[in-house]
């Protein structure tokens, strides 16, 4: 190539920078979308999501909401923050650390009427896992616990 | 008495570190040859030290020794003597002890056999390596002392947490602690080199080994990491995007551009700012990531270990290391005088753009990573998951594929198209081939079509080099290159097979029932306990037949263990030579049903296959440079000896 050194130098330079601008700019803009990517009962209250999207659901299992169905391995449960309650069905195996009033977080998307249908459970798997009380608890405080349940 | 001697160890070898700093700082500038006599041998009883220390710290924990703190807390009496060993790394005190004694080992060995680079700059790469460690010392004598004994001792201990209770995960922290204080060794060759301005290709020479080392162990992590994470987590996933599997995959980003460069360096004395530049970046990478992984910070589902308070320590020490760096770095850099150059098409010029890359994907994985932390500033809770970071980064890994297809095959300063036509075309049909093939065949997504393709291709092209050469002579890196990039084919294959083709069952079933998935029949024999060590479990009893052959069985488990109260889902796999079927067990249904979760994964296992196979790559490359140095040196010294003979006479 009949460039010169410094020119070429530019060259490089600037495809460098080109490419870390295009990175930065693509990462922004799929961040912003991150930020309405978790949902607490309350938020899907206040601006529901459209149906279909992937979206993330955090809270608090409502206790005595677990019911396993006929088929027995598609488990509805109510998700529930203080504020708002969210019906929620999962088919699959539950996550060791899933029980009544347990902090759960789950990976999936609203359906037309109104339930969020899990892909996805996650439970901590931690040393230090406790099983909090729900009894008591602000919302703030279980956004937080739902917050260390899984990110 | 034991862990007194430990700690005294410890404490003797942090002043060993202070000796090490100093002589080299002060005796390098004053021209002290005495000062100067005590660096090396100060590396070296340091390293001695060290592993006094740690050794003292495995005993204890052998004999679970209760009255010492750290094993009351993480061991158990019951434990099988592999945890109880395992137990002494699995914790934050001991592991920070193993990573201090790895880097004492490696200053010993640095100031025991290198030899070529000149004084100066010997003195100031150690002085930095002394200064790098002390900091840990600092952190495990005042705040974290492994060794610290608990009055009255405890008549049994806390016991491990299950899911480090795993060969796999009992190996899989020291493999990526030893890649994290590789790089530190790096770095110290790059605060050596700017501070005494010898930026050449001998430091090149020099530094490229401990990279290629860092580099195989951090693979070799990644990839045990993540077939961990696969076999134990019972989700069947390989990668989640967790902010600790990150931690581990941003310093491999940068060591994987810091290898490359460096080699430009070594071979052809271009880029030299830049690899001083990612010399840093990279230990800032495997800092941030301790940081990240110990602060608990970032929640994770693989945070073992966490401690905010510690966190800040390592924050500050990450902070004044990397500043101090970079600080050197702008006061230096403009110093170094330019490299030689080189025209865009050349290896040079595909290295260039493998760098830029590696660095883009760096930074998008950087920017997820940290993301929620910075929203949280504004208290706005996010998190950022695979939606985010597989397209962002797939955007830059794809692309560069392509130059993977195309940059060993160039020569180094210029080529030119005309020449590499062949081979090029070659790999590009092969992967329209694959990419037609696929999607005549299939429906699948765009992503796993595209990376079929360019798994076809690159695994075409990475074997190209070696034609019309001479095979038995070819050099060990040249095989080592070869390898590697074909194991970055064979890992993205079994990437997009997982995606595109996996298949899933879900049943509840009663025992004697026949479930299909796939080409397998899986029928429920019976669910009944077991007992282990320190664990009892109910395990379904399966046998499973691929396309009608003999039956094998599968035994997945959930399993319960007692100290400390848990319960983990322990999977049965079983794998041919296309794949594995994968199968866990649930809860029992009230109607005495149990829940099964079967698998068939094609050609998942090709994904750490390919791993280990890029890890080989670069043993293979790192045995060629090692044995390549000492040929060379013996040479010298021969000629050396024969020149003082003919002196004498």
């Amino acid at each position: 190539m009949g460039l010169k050194p410094k020119h070429q130098r530019l060259v490089l330079l600037s495809l460098a920078l080109v490419a870390i601008i295009c990175a930065g700019l693509l990462a922004t803009v799929a961040l912003r979308d991150q930020a309405s990517y978790f949902y607490v009962p309350a938020d899907i209250a206040a601006d529901p999501p459209e149906a279909g999207r992937a979206i993330r659901l955090g809270g608090m299992v409502e206790h005595g909401s677990i019911a396993t169905q006929e088929d027995g391995v598609t488990v509805q449960f109510v998700v529930q923050d203080g504020e708002a309650r969210v019906p929620v069905t999962y088919t699959g195996i539950l996550p060791d650390l899933f029980v009544e009033g347990s902090g759960v977080v789950a990976d999936g998307s609203m359906n037309a009427s109104g339930t969020f249908v899990a892909d996805n459970l996650l439970a901590r798997h931690d040393e230090n896992y406790m099983p909090r009380e729900l009894e008591g608890m602000t919302t703030e405080q279980i956004r937080e616990e739902v917050q260390e349940t899984v990110e | 008495m034991i862990a007194e001697i430990g700690l005294a160890a410890l404490w003797l070898a942090a002043a060993l570190a202070v000796l090490q700093l100093l002589g080299g700082f002060i005796g390098a500038r004053r021209e002290d040859a005495q000062l100067v006599a005590l660096v090396r041998p100060a590396a070296i009883l340091q390293a001695l030290l060290c592993m006094t220390a740690f050794g003292a710290l495995l005993w204890v924990f052998a004999i679970t020794d209760l009255s010492v703190k750290l094993v009351a807390s993480n061991s158990h009496s019951l434990k099988p003597m592999i945890f109880k060993l395992s137990g002494a790394w699995g914790n934050h005190e001991g592991s920070m002890l193993l990573w201090v004694t790895v880097m004492a080992m490696a200053g010993g060995l640095i100031a025991n056999v290198e030899r070529r680079l000149p004084e100066r700059t010997m003195m100031a790469t150690l002085s930095a390596q002394a200064f790098v460690a002390l900091g840990f010392f600092a952190f495990l004598l005042l705040s974290s002392n492994p060794f610290e004994r608990l009055d009255p001792a405890p008549v049994e201990g806390n016991g491990l947490n299950p899911l480090l209770q795993d060969i796999g995960l009992a190996f899989h922290p020291p493999t990526l602690y030893i890649g994290y204080v590789g790089l530190s060794v790096a770095f110290s060759f790059a605060v050596g080199a700017l501070l005494t301005r010898n930026v050449t290709p001998d430091f090149a020479k020099v530094m490229r080994p401990w990279v290629l080392g860092a580099w195989v162990f951090l693979t070799v992590g990644i990839v045990a990491g993540s077939y961990w994470a696969y076999y134990e987590l019972g989700w069947g996933g390989w990668w989640f995007w967790d902010p600790v599997e990150n931690a581990s995959l941003m310093p491999w980003l940068a060591a994987t551009a810091l290898l490359h460069s460096v080699s430009v360096l070594a071979a052809r004395d271009a880029l030299r700012t830049w690899t001083i530049m990612l010399g840093v970046v990279a230990f800032s990478m495997s800092m941030l990531g301790t940081f990240l992984v110990r602060s608990g910070i970032l929640t994770s589902v693989h945070a073992f270990a966490v401690d905010p308070e510690r966190g800040s320590f390592i924050l500050g020490l990450l902070i004044l290391y990397i500043g101090g760096a970079l600080v050197i770095f702008a006061l230096r850099a403009n110093t170094i005088a330019e490299g030689k150059r080189f025209a865009l098409l050349s290896r040079e010029g595909a290295l260039v753009v493998n760098n830029v890359g590696l660095s883009a994907i760096l930074g998008i994985v950087l920017l997820g990573t940290l993301y929620p932390l910075l929203t949280e500033a504004f208290n706005v809770r996010v998190s950022v998951g695979p939606p985010y970071f597989n397209p962002v980064s797939a955007v830059f890994f794809l692309p560069m594929l392509v130059v993977l297809m195309v940059g060993p095959l160039l020569r180094w300063r210029k080529d030119s198209f005309t020449r590499i036509r062949l081979p090029v075309m070659i790999a590009v049909v092969a992967a329209l081939a694959a990419l037609l093939l696929a999607w005549l065949l299939s429906d699948i997504g765009i992503l796993p079509l595209l990376g079929l393709a360019l798994a076809a291709g690159v695994a075409i092209a990475s074997v190209m080099p070696l034609r019309g050469r001479n095979l038995r002579r070819l050099p060990l890196p040249v095989w080592g290159m070869c390898i590697a990039h074909f194991g970055i084919a064979v890992a993205l294959f079994g990437m997009a097979s997982d995606t595109a083709f996996q298949q899933e069952r879900l049943v509840a079933a009663r025992p004697g029932q026949t479930v299909e998935v796939g080409p397998w029949n899986a029928t429920l024999a019976a669910v009944s306990p077991v007992a282990g060590p320190n664990w009892t479990a109910m395990q379904g009893d399966l046998l499973v037949s691929y396309r009608g052959a003999e039956p094998v069985p599968a035994q997945p488990q959930s399993r319960s263990f007692w100290t400390p109260v848990m319960e983990t889902s322990e999977v049965a796999l079983v794998t041919r030579w296309n794949g594995q079927l994968y199968v866990a067990i649930g809860n029992q249904a009230d109607d005495g049903r149990w829940q099964l979760r079967l698998w068939w994964k094609p050609f998942v296992t090709f994904i750490w296959y390919g791993g280990l196979l890029i890890a080989l790559g670069g043993v293979l490359s790192l045995l060629g440079r090692v044995t390549g140095d000492v040929r060379r040196r013996t040479a010298t010294r021969r000629i050396a000896a024969r020149r003082a003979e003919e002196a004498a006479l």
